[in-house]
């Protein structure tokens, strides 16, 4: 029950985690073809940071998977 | 729990479809779990991947440099008329617009929605485009109505003389 309610939290969080990393990537692109160029690498700093904390996630169920 | 385990162990003797669509449904109800993290994982490495593409098309594009072409003679056209022209290569058309006897302007001609040809509407002085009817402005190219939300190109004219030459865009379209 409880890695069940972890695994709940998990995809909730991931699924928060890229809501935001959606509009990161679409304000990202927008300033981008707009002419502003210095919007890119901010946004794929952001992109990298929001892909890791979601590989964590994965890496997290993969360990309480494990665990049990 | 234990139980939970013998059918996973079980399971390793079965084919994949049913190992991953068990009968057990507290068996199904995690593989599903793990299945969708795993996905969502897949999909945030993509959209990262976006990113690392716009990153990098943002540093081929830092070093361009536009040519100078000339697109005009000044009294070629008459006030509120238009002449087309290509810049800064073949694929690109854009306006020239003569809005006063000693002012013009050009712009691409590409929608910045979904890269339409728009057209300059004397009666309204603006420039229209025809397929979802957005507007911009004949002063900065800014929207003034409609689904685009990106200003037109503007290319940058220098007056030589009798000669009207291109040297530059700002704010210029992707593909």
């Amino acid at each position: 029950m409880r890695r069940k309610t972890a695994l709940d939290g998990i995809v909730a969080l991931v699924i928060l985690l890229l809501i935001v990393q959606v509009w990161v990537l679409s304000a990202t692109l927008d300033a981008f073809l707009a002419g502003h160029r210095d919007a890119a690498l901010p946004g794929a700093i952001t992109g990298g940071v929001l892909f890791a904390a979601t590989v964590g996630m994965y890496w997290f169920a993969l360990r309480i998977d494990r665990a049990g | 729990m234990i139980q939970l385990d013998e059918k996973r162990s079980e399971s390793r003797r079965e084919p994949l479809w049913q190992d991953e669509f068990s009968v057990f449904t507290e068996r199904e109800r995690f593989v599903n779990r793990r299945q969708l993290i795993k996905f969502l994982t897949l999909t945030s490495l993509g959209m990262f991947a976006g990113n690392v593409w716009i990153l990098i098309r943002s540093w081929l594009r830092r070093d361009q440099t536009y040519p100078r072409q000339e697109i005009a003679h000044t009294g070629e056209i008459p006030v509120g008329d238009v002449k087309l022209f290509h810049y800064p290569n073949a694929k690109e058309q854009c306006l020239l617009i003569r809005t006063s006897d000693d002012n013009y302007v050009a712009y691409s001609q590409k929608c910045t929605h979904l890269s339409c040809a728009v057209y300059f509407s004397r009666e309204d002085n603006q420039l229209i485009c025809p397929c979802h009817n957005g507007r911009f402005s004949i002063r900065d190219g800014a929207v003034i109505q409609g689904p685009p939300t990106r200003a037109l190109p503007h290319v940058v004219i220098e007056r030589r003389g009798e000669q009207l030459i291109a040297v530059s865009m700002s704010g210029k379209l992707e593909g």
